[in-house]
């Protein structure tokens, strides 16, 4: 579906982008990923065409963005950071005037812009000023500015930054939906966000990709120990050590607070060997009381963190 | 052609949302009203003449006021962005603010036209210098349009457009009057630069080919620098 070759963006001596090579396939949502100022933006710019890139190529389908920017604008629906929207227009004027550029035909307009503010729950605001609108509103309409005319690829920089919790979630659903038939890119700095709705996750650092796989394969990648987490009453801490220090496969046993009778334990084995039956079967035979056995996934933070500390 | 539409439309409607149109058109129509019609009874002639001969220095004015903000704004508030990056071209972009700004400078005049009625009602008005006039009137209101729109295209800043827009259409007016500054071997290329002799002739009633081939080419050089300008941001 979109194919990066090469791509690099120098700003002056500065290089924003460097030497990005990606393949994005149908149906996929992706999630870019890094910490503030390393390039997704400016990709995502380039990729819609807005910038110029200093070298390389970008292709979507057949058509390439340097030479066909009109084509590919045409597939492509772009929602930028912080929806930078006219202040004076209605936003329904707004969503009129984006639909009559994109060239849906008079007769469509008025139930496309009904479908989309019920999509992004924009009813009620369709009659005031964009600039009067809040932040989370305002996003919506950007959104809905993207989705206009149905396009296959949607492009979102940041697009659930400034909204409230139960906003988050809305759009998160809206993306995913959305996600089923269509390619989405989308950028973040919230690593849950990444987690929650990309199939797959391209990390980036000071303009290079750092890290890009499927979401589960990345925290597969990352985490070379597991841990499972275990409370204990009535149990006696030096027995706890010596006990589960004798299971197969465990390879460290830690204490983590210190509850009143209630004894916090992290176990730290390696990854592949699943401890969990043997765990339970030993306390079993004893008269300590299991109260909690969970398994600590490595999440997308720590490979983050991991990936973007160590460079 | 269609986006041109769109985008004109869109600016068109732009000016009378915020209160900028009302209180240029205004402007426009007292400061023109009062210097035409202070001297208009002591000149005991009917005729248009004057109304016409303060146009470019008003226009050089106006204009930059009218244009200052169609891409100023876009750039400060970052619009361009999702401007750019629906199907449209810049120089869809360019020419639909063009036409919207030099539009609402026609619609500024519009009011003006209840002049030469009431004139031809006093005494005989010749209506071949007002028609001419208004020609010339529009085709110089495009010619500082497209030069404004230059100049909003270079900042992100309004005022700065404003006061650059205004400083090269008062450079076009105030060519003609400063001629004799100049080396005589200048004197041809300069006298022709001035957009003063070009509006004088048509306001006379004369339409020349040399005066609208000056208007047209201003409004040409105009729009490809700002293609160029707005290009360059990319």
């Amino acid at each position: 579906m979109i194919h990066v070759e090469n791509l690099t963006k120098y700003y002056r001596d500065f290089c924003a982008v460097d030497n990005f090579n990606l393949d994005v396939h149908k149906g996929e949502i992706l999630g870019m990923l890094g910490p503030n100022g390393a390039g997704k933006t400016t990709f995502l710019r380039m990729l819609t065409g807005f910038l110029k890139p200093t070298e390389g190529t970008i292709q979507v389908k057949d058509l390439s963005v340097a030479s066909d920017a009109l084509g590919v604008k045409k597939l492509m629906g772009y929602l930028p950071e912080s929806a930078p929207l006219y202040k004076d227009m209605l936003a329904y004027d707004y969503l009129k005037y984006v639909a009559g550029i994109r060239g849906i035909s008079e007769d469509k307009i008025p139930s496309r812009i009904r479908y989309l503010s019920d999509l992004c729950g924009l009813n009620n605001m369709m009659h005031k000023p964009i600039g009067e609108l809040s932040k989370g509103y305002k996003q919506r309409v950007g959104l809905a500015h993207a989705m206009m005319d149905d396009p296959e690829i949607l492009v979102l920089d940041e697009p659930t930054s400034g909204l409230d919790p139960n906003q988050i979630v809305e759009i998160r659903d809206i993306i995913r939906q959305i996600g089923k038939e269509k390619t989405v890119i989308l950028s973040t700095h919230i690593l849950s966000e990444a987690e929650a709705t990309c199939d797959r996750v391209v990390i980036i650092h000071k303009g290079k990709i750092a890290a890009d796989d499927r979401t589960e394969n990345l925290k597969v990648a990352g985490g070379q120990e597991n841990h499972l987490r275990l409370s204990i009453l009535n149990a006696d801490p030096e027995a706890v050590r010596k006990l589960l220090g004798s299971v197969e496969g465990v390879k460290q046993v830690d204490r983590v607070d210190d509850a009143e009778n209630v004894l916090s334990i992290k176990l730290s084995y390696e990854s592949g060997a699943d401890v969990r039956g043997s765990v339970y079967l030993a306390i079993k035979n004893t008269d300590w009381i299991l109260t909690e056995l969970s398994m600590e996934k490595q999440t997308l933070e720590s490979i983050f963190r991991q990936i973007t500390l160590e460079s | 052609m269609k986006q041109v539409l769109h985008i004109f439309k869109k600016e068109f409607y732009a000016y009378f949302l915020s209160p900028i149109a009302y209180i240029v058109i205004s402007i426009f129509l007292v400061v023109t009203g009062w210097f035409f019609f202070s001297t208009f009874f002591i000149y005991d002639l009917a005729s248009m003449r004057n109304f016409f001969a303060m146009m470019p220095i008003i226009f050089s004015f106006v204009a930059p006021a009218v244009t200052m903000r169609l891409f100023s704004e876009e750039f400060n508030v970052g619009s361009y962005e999702l401007l750019l990056t629906m199907p449209v071209t810049i120089r869809q972009v360019v020419l639909g603010k063009f036409l919207a700004g030099t539009f609402f400078m026609a619609m500024m005049l519009l009011p003006t036209l209840s002049y030469p009625l009431t004139i031809s009602l006093l005494g005989e008005l010749d209506w071949g210098p007002v028609v001419g006039g208004y020609i010339g009137a529009f085709l110089l209101a495009g010619s500082y349009c497209a030069v404004g729109l230059f100049a909003s295209s270079l900042t992100r800043n309004q005022i700065i457009a404003f006061i650059i827009g205004m400083a090269i259409c008062f450079g076009l007016t105030m060519l003609n009057k400063m001629l004799f500054f100049m080396p005589e071997t200048l004197l041809g290329l300069f006298s022709y630069l001035g957009a003063d002799t070009h509006f004088a002739n048509i306001s006379k009633g004369i339409i020349d080919t040399r005066d609208l081939l000056y208007f047209v080419s201003v409004i040409f050089v105009g729009l490809y620098a700002t293609h160029l300008a707005v290009k360059e941001r990319c």
